[in-house]
């Protein structure tokens, strides 16, 4: 354990008002605690002025590649003279993660409001929120919620009488979790099969929705431009970490006493005080086995690693996993990712194999199937995974599987690819003894077959 | 060294696997190492579509010179070649656009593992049925297995299932199991044929292609799905489970059905052809042709084919009926009905008679609706032909009523007709029968049945010859298939006609000395030319001094009309 034994409070931001029983989603009680005010400030500034304070804030997207928002927002082609479009990714389909439903649920109007902002700042044309197909309850909440700030005139044609308008549309999803892929979330808005596309040369802040300039955030992201605006840039970065400015929630799932969800300046705790204090523990009598950090798709921790390296500024770590600080680079200096921020524990009873079968099941039913290392390589997998478990396990599989996700890993259109590999990888070069077992345990052992001819 | 300042003649110089080598500027990295032999295997990227960048099979590491930031100016290795930054992943090299300097290894052990990988997933739900399947000779699949493949299958695990025979329309049946999803076919109704009737439903390894609800694969391009297929899963229902391909000669053609004269290859095996598919010309057709053009073979075997001469309807031989022609021919007023169906060494020849028997030329055109693309409203693969050896300076109709009313006038004493059917042409069987008619084609038509000398020709996959498209391409092809026992080619019987009623020798032995008569006159358009130089190749005629006549054509692939006026 880390030798800080103080319980970290939660600093809550975004999630401000998602359990107070006296805020309804409605927009008065957002106006009753200072909504929309920060829309009038971002107003008073010039479009630029609001991107370069983003910009300063160092604020990263939330949705699972932590790239700075502020940054991304450069990239937009505006020599085109395309119309510019801004999108909301409201897909949250990562297994673990269910933050942005909070916020849509609680708090649309915060929402809004951080989109407003933003389409102001990039000068969009016409604002999407891409919500996923099983929040029926969240986007007619969105619905209502953009009709009440449309006649409020916070959204829509000439928002505070500025003489700018943009006005957001919510666009159910088409079910599947590759439609939380920025391009294919893009082709699907279109109305098409959401196959993502190919970079080169379709980068969103070039070519994005309808082949113009578009914008894909995260909701937490769009959330977090409110408080940057509200707070200015320099302050917002001043909570949480250099480069890991700001709070983040995280949702925590899995065997522990107190699952839920929890906003934390970044790097404000470990892994282990999140799950041994915050979340209350395991079960008793259990012990920690791994945790996946960011999302199904992040790489798995075992409980008995070590982690050690050179951060960028020089000093070395030596982290044992409840030592990993809960921030963007934290994970990833584990050799996974903080990704969408949700943290999956894995007590003592769990067997790993039938873990990273769920987990094959899910990629295997979620590929796209456009690309062909993903689309054969998740459901080869699959079928591994699943023939391990029904007791027909073979000494040379965990090799194999390791193989194949090393055949799938970098070679795929979108990074769906590498969300399917690493958990693989992950899973089996960290449990190999695990997996072996399987194999010796199995009762009938499936016949050496000798090499079959293609 | 690198030389980053284009060049007059655009070409980029690219590092390909450690050689300096000279591509053109805006040309994938697949194509740029075709150029210079290296083949990087592909199955969903086409030249002539656009690049979906999805089988994965074209990745090869890539990598640039690196700049330094505030400079601008390259940084340098240590024995002064500019350092290189290698993209971490490979990329694809459909998707890739060659830039000066960029270096590209398409043969490197990562790139090699690459192809095994991608093999080995391509396989795995593949029913590996190649006894059966007729894709099995010219496979992408099969070349790239053997070629980068491991050789060997580590799966163990039950294969997919899918629908084996599925009908996509009325030519195409489709074979779920063999799909690779590459999605040519989809890009190609939509880009192509603009006919966007096919996509993917379901998904990851279990997706299929499938027309969309109340759709069918029924334009006149859906063949062409089936010749893009890269694997054995789209197949012509014409063609299903007839023929191995391995067993098929392939020979060039020019597809008849229009003058937009789309380059094919007929395969044939034993002197019967069995298939039409395009060849390849960025000129003319791309890689396209109609379904309708692919038919045309089997009208060799049709059931009005003219297997032997008659004079009077008796059966005759060759040389007797020929001498009964020059018989009627000679010494009359001759009408000669010329035919834009007729090849240009036929018209050349039919010119030449004409010229020596005084006789009055008319010409019939065929029309129907243009679609756009390749099939133009001139029905003919050779109107052009006929203007380049002069033998009509009009443009002609389908309607010969200026025959119609010579013959009723009686100004005609006898018909030289080549091919067609004059009743059909507006012509009245009452005049028809006015003069006596020698007829020269390989089908039986109205005009055909009453002639008095019936000659026999070859059909065009018989023969060898040439045809001027509507861009005036000339362009040749050669005999596929031997004719019926005993036939000859037209231009033999011709000139055997023409000989006989001049009393002058020209020598014939074969298409290349014709050729040397043909491009013998300087003024031609065909002065010059070579029969050799036709091979395969599309040769530009220039057409200007026709630009006055009212050409049918409209705007299509590859061709803007000469004249705007219909």
């Amino acid at each position: 354990m880390n030798a800080r034994t103080d319980t970290p409070t939660e600093r809550r931001i975004i999630l401000r008002h998602a359990d107070d029983p006296n805020y309804s989603n409605r927009i008065q009680c957002y106006l009753r605690e200072g909504g929309y005010e920060t829309l009038k400030k971002a107003f008073s500034m010039k479009p630029e002025e609001v991107g370069e304070e983003v910009l300063k804030s160092g604020v990263r997207g939330r949705g699972g590649a932590g790239f700075p928002a502020g940054m991304k927002w450069k990239f937009l082609d505006r020599k085109s003279g395309k119309p510019i479009y801004l999108i909301c990714n409201a897909d949250e389909s990562e297994p673990g993660t269910f933050k942005d439903r909070q916020i849509i649920y609680k708090d649309p109007h915060q929402l809004i409001e951080g989109m407003m902002i933003s389409a102001y700042a990039i000068q969009a044309k016409q604002a999407f929120i891409y919500v996923r197909a099983e929040f029926h309850e969240g986007a007619r909440i969105l619905d209502r919620a953009i009709l009440e700030a449309k006649e409020r005139g916070y959204c829509g044609d000439n928002v505070l009488g500025s003489g700018y308008g943009c006005d957001i549309v919510v666009h159910r999803g088409a079910g599947a979790y590759i439609c939380g892929e920025e391009t294919g979330l893009i082709e699907s808005l279109e109305g098409k099969r959401p196959n993502p596309r190919i970079k080169p040369p379709y980068f969103p802040a070039v070519l994005g929705l309808y082949h113009c300039p578009t914008i894909v955030n995260n909701v937490e992201t769009l959330c977090n431009v409110r408080h940057v605006i509200e707070m200015g840039g320099d302050a917002f970065a001043r909570i949480g970490k250099p480069n890991n400015t700001g709070t983040r929630i995280w949702c925590v799932s899995g065997q522990v006493m107190k699952p839920g969800y929890y906003e934390f300046e970044c790097g404000a705790l470990t892994l282990g005080q999140m799950i041994f204090e915050v979340c209350g523990g395991l079960r008793p009598g259990r012990s920690l086995k791994a945790v996946i950090p960011g999302g199904s798709s992040a790489k798995v921790l075992r409980a008995d690693e070590r982690f050690t390296g050179t951060h960028k500024d020089g000093t070395d770590y030596d982290w044992g996993l409840e030592d990993v600080p809960l921030d963007f680079d934290g994970p990833m200096a584990a050799g996974s990712m903080s990704g969408s921020g949700g943290i999956i524990v894995m007590d003592d009873t769990v067997d790993v194999v039938e873990a990273m079968a769920n987990v094959n099941a899910f990629y295997a039913h979620e590929s796209c199937g456009q690309c062909t290392p993903c689309r054969e390589g998740s459901l080869w997998m699959r079928k591994i995974t699943q023939r391990m478990c029904s007791g027909e396990a073979r000494p040379e599989d965990p090799d194999l599987l390791l193989s194949i996700a090393r055949q799938i890993e970098g070679r795929t259109i979108c990074a769906f690819g590498e969300a399917a590999a690493w958990p693989t990888q992950s899973f089996v070069s960290k449990f190999k003894e695990e997996f072996v077992r399987k194999s010796s345990a199995s009762p009938e052992p499936r016949n050496e077959k000798s090499p079959q001819l293609i | 060294m690198i030389a980053p300042e284009h060049k007059p003649t655009d070409l980029i110089a690219v590092n390909l696997n450690g050689a300096e080598v000279e591509v053109p500027e805006g040309i994938n990295v697949v194509e740029a190492a075709a150029l210079h032999g290296s083949e990087v295997p592909h199955y969903c990227y086409h030249p002539k579509l656009s690049v979906a960048g999805n089988c994965r099979m074209c990745l090869v590491e890539m990598g640039t010179p690196i700049r330094d930031r505030s400079s601008g100016e390259l940084i340098l290795e240590e024995d002064g070649s500019p350092k290189i930054g290698w993209v971490p992943k490979p990329v694809i090299g459909c998707a890739t656009t060659v830039t000066p300097g960029m270096h590209i290894r398409t043969e490197s052990p990562l790139v090699s593992e690459c192809r095994e990988g991608i093999m080995e997933f391509l396989l795995v739900n593949h029913p590996l049925d190649c006894p059966i399947c007729d894709q099995a000779g010219e496979c992408s699949l099969q070349e790239f297995a053997t070629d980068y493949g491991r050789g060997y299958s580590r799966y163990v695990e039950r294969k997919n299932v899918k629908p084996k025979r599925t009908r996509l329309g009325p030519r195409v049946t489709l074979d779920d199991e063999r799909c690779i999803l590459c999605s040519r076919c989809i890009r190609f109704c939509q880009e192509v044929a603009k006919d966007d009737v096919l996509g993917f439903v379901d998904r990851g390894s279990f997706s299929t292609l499938t027309c969309f609800p109340g759709k069918e694969l029924s334009n006149n391009y859906s063949l062409n799905t089936v010749d893009l297929c890269p694997v054995g899963a789209l197949t012509s229902t014409d063609f299903r489970f007839k023929m191995r391909v391995w067993f098929l000669k392939e020979t060039p053609g020019i597809c008849t059905e229009s003058s937009a004269g789309c380059n094919t290859l007929v395969s044939s095996r034993e002197g019967v052809v069995q298939r039409i598919t395009p060849r390849r010309n960025d000129r003319v057709n791309d890689a396209w042709m109609t379904d309708s053009g692919r038919e045309l073979y089997k009208a060799v075997k049709s059931e009005n084919r003219i297997l032997r001469p008659s004079v009077n309807g008796m059966d005759h031989t060759m040389d007797g009926a020929i001498a009964q022609a020059v018989e009627l021919l000679a010494g009359r007023k001759i009408g000669v009905v010329a035919s834009c169906r007729s090849t240009v060494e036929e018209q050349f020849l039919v010119k030449r008679l004409a010229d020596c028997l005084s006789a009055k030329v008319f010409l019939r055109g065929h029309f129907g609706a243009d679609d756009g693309i390749l099939l133009s409203s001139d029905r003919t693969p050779n109107l052009r032909g006929a203007l380049a050896v002069d033998l009509f300076d009009l443009y002609p109709s389908d309607h010969l009523k200026d025959l119609n009313e010579d013959l009723a006038a009686g100004n005609l004493d006898g018909l030289l007709v080549m091919g067609e059917d004059l009743v059909d042409a507006g012509v009245s069987e009452v005049n028809l029968a006015k003069a006596p008619v020698v007829f020269l084609g390989a089908h039986h038509n109205g005009t055909s049945r009453s002639a008095a000398v019936v000659l026999p020709g070859l059909s065009v996959f018989e023969k060898a010859g040439s045809f001027i498209n509507r861009s005036f391409f000339l362009q040749g092809f050669e005999s596929a298939v031997p004719g019926p026992v005993g036939l000859r080619p037209e231009w033999k019987t011709l000139s055997s006609i023409f000989e006989s009623i001049s009393g002058e020798s020209l020598a014939l032995n074969d298409l290349r000395s014709l050729w040397e008569l043909i491009s013998e006159d300087g003024d031609s358009v065909l002065a010059g030319i070579k029969f050799s130089d036709l091979a395969g190749k599309s040769f530009q005629i220039n057409g200007e001094r026709w630009s006055h006549l009212p050409f049918v054509e409209r705007q299509a692939l590859h061709f803007e009309p000469l004249s705007s006026e219909p």
